[in-house]
């Protein structure tokens, strides 16, 4: 008990003091994952809209293999990554295995589904009740897709941040690809796994009480914006 | 009266619409009976319906030409909103034709509107909705406030016009609807049973939204199952059992001497089936 006081008490000075190390991995963990939500929601927003506004043989399968990436197991993910990015992968040339870039791959494709699949069904939901009024204004696809896209501003934000969620608290994936290198990869979450099972609590909690106030803040978003929405 | 193939009325005038294409604000002022006129007479040639199989509408002609209100009536399940989809462009039949006046020009989103029985609203005030339809229906921008102070005064929902329209209930939002078309001013305007789930205060609302609409020049085809407001709002009625149009003409002649069985008993508040 007392060990656990003393390494709460060490965290809590040493995220008040804004302990260098620590901001490091702080900084380097936001800047990956709000790097890999960005490229997933340019990629995937499109995508769920395009799956929401289109009909094509097949279709199904696709929105069934897009909610099952969803669940993904990050471990499995992130060995994929490797093996495409290792020397002797078929992208082993660029030379990104054990980098930041790599981990925002990784993270890219853990969270694209999550973003890809929350925007369809956010989209479809909203298709269901307005296609017969944009087809009697004579509103084309593309248009309609934008309007929806606004009206479902809120929901979609709710997407992001659940993307976002689902990167920040990764560690598996990060951990293969990114390889937890002091200064280059360590993120939070590889620091928190790699203290604990070095018996050193103290950078562990400190990181952890950081991870749970960003959880904290964005559920308290995500709350937020779904009262908003109500509002709407 | 004649059983189908029955032009309801003509009045069109050929020289009163604006070229497609000249950039004329299809729903701009004018005379109620021009409006319409330039992209009427509706004709459905032999419209048949079947997209399962099953035929749900078959072999249907008519035509919508001139001005006032046509009432499609019958039982559940007769094939009224169908019809009126067909017409609309929303679904496109399996067999026959749809033939505007002039289809370039009735393709303009100003020049034909629907309201549906369940009112879709954005989520975006009162104000905001029926500026989007202005917006949507490409009326000119000088013309916006206008038609948005007319609309909001002339449905009653001035009050609430900077509410949220999802906070709305049923009775305001089918205002909300109606308003939308006021502004728009459309030529013709489909209603699919627009006060199916409204109480006898806001049913009233909407029939007199409605009976200005009509007044105000656009051409009504509505459809209901309510005989009393179809003896309300109809100058005439199309007559649907099955799929089938049974009997179409003036209202007050279909009123006093139905020729079909069907809708003698439909008239009588027998069930039809």
């Amino acid at each position: 008990m007392s060990q656990f006081s003393d390494a709460a008490t060490t965290a809590i000075r040493m995220v008040v003091q804004a302990d260098e190390n620590l901001l490091e991995i702080v900084l380097l963990s936001l800047q990956v994952s709000l790097s890999a939500v960005a490229v997933a929601a340019v990629i995937g927003m499109p995508l769920g809209a395009w799956l929401t506004m289109n009909r094509f043989p097949g279709r199904r399968a696709v929105v069934a293999m897009l909610n099952s990436l969803m669940g993904m197991p990050p471990v499995v993910l992130g060995l994929a990554v490797y093996l495409l990015l290792s020397r002797a992968g078929p992208l082993g040339q660029y030379g990104l295995l054990f980098t930041p870039e790599a981990m925002v791959i990784a993270q890219t494709l853990l969270v694209l589904p999550i973003i890809a699949a929350l925007t369809r069904q956010t989209l479809a939901d909203l298709h269901r009740d307005y296609d017969e009024q944009f087809r009697s204004y004579r509103i084309g696809p593309l248009a309609g897709t934008f309007i929806l896209i606004r009206e479902g501003r809120y929901s979609l934000a709710t997407a992001l941040l659940a993307g976002f969620g689902r990167a920040s608290a990764e560690v598996g994936a990060v951990m293969i690809v990114g390889g937890n290198i002091n200064h280059v990869t360590r993120v939070m979450t590889t620091t928190i796994a790699m203290e604990t099972s070095k018996g050193d609590f103290s950078l562990a909690l400190g990181l952890g009480i950081v991870l749970m106030s960003i959880v904290i803040a964005i559920n308290t978003l995500v709350l937020l914006l779904q009262s908003r929405e109500k509002l709407a | 009266m004649d059983r189908a193939n029955l032009e309801l009325a003509t009045g069109s005038n050929p020289g009163d619409h604006p070229p497609p294409g000249s950039g004329m604000d299809p729903g701009a002022r004018m005379s109620g009976c021009s409006r319409a006129a330039a992209i009427l007479p509706l004709e459905l040639v032999n419209i048949g319906y079947a997209p399962t199989g099953a035929l749900l509408l078959q072999d249907i002609s008519l035509a919508f030409g001139g001005n006032g209100t046509s009432v499609v009536l019958g039982p559940n399940g007769a094939g009224k909103t169908l019809l009126l989809r067909i017409c609309h462009g929303l679904l496109t039949p399996t067999a026959g034709r749809v033939r505007w006046r002039d289809p370039e020009l009735a393709m303009h989103p100003a020049s034909q509107g629907m309201v549906f029985q369940k009112p879709v609203v954005l989520r975006r005030s009162v104000e905001g909705n029926i500026r989007f339809a202005l917006r949507a229906c490409r009326i000119d921008p000088s013309l916006h406030a206008e038609r948005l102070e007319h609309a909001l005064e002339a449905s009653g929902l001035a009050p609430i016009a900077g509410r949220r329209a999802m906070h709305l209930s049923g009775g305001e939002r089918q205002r909300l609807s109606m308003a939308r078309c006021l502004a728009v001013r459309h030529r013709v305007l489909f209603l699919d049973e627009p006060t199916a789930h409204l109480d006898p205060a806001a049913t009233r609302r909407v029939e007199e939204l409605i009976s200005l609409i009509r007044e105000d020049g656009t051409r009504v085809i509505m459809v209901t199952h309510d005989i009393g407001q179809a003896r309300r709002l109809a100058d005439e009625i199309v007559f649907m059992h099955r799929g089938e149009i049974l009997e179409s003409g003036p209202a007050a002649d279909f009123f006093c001497r139905p020729e079909s069985p069907q809708a003698s008993a439909y008239l009588a508040g027998e069930l039809l089936w």
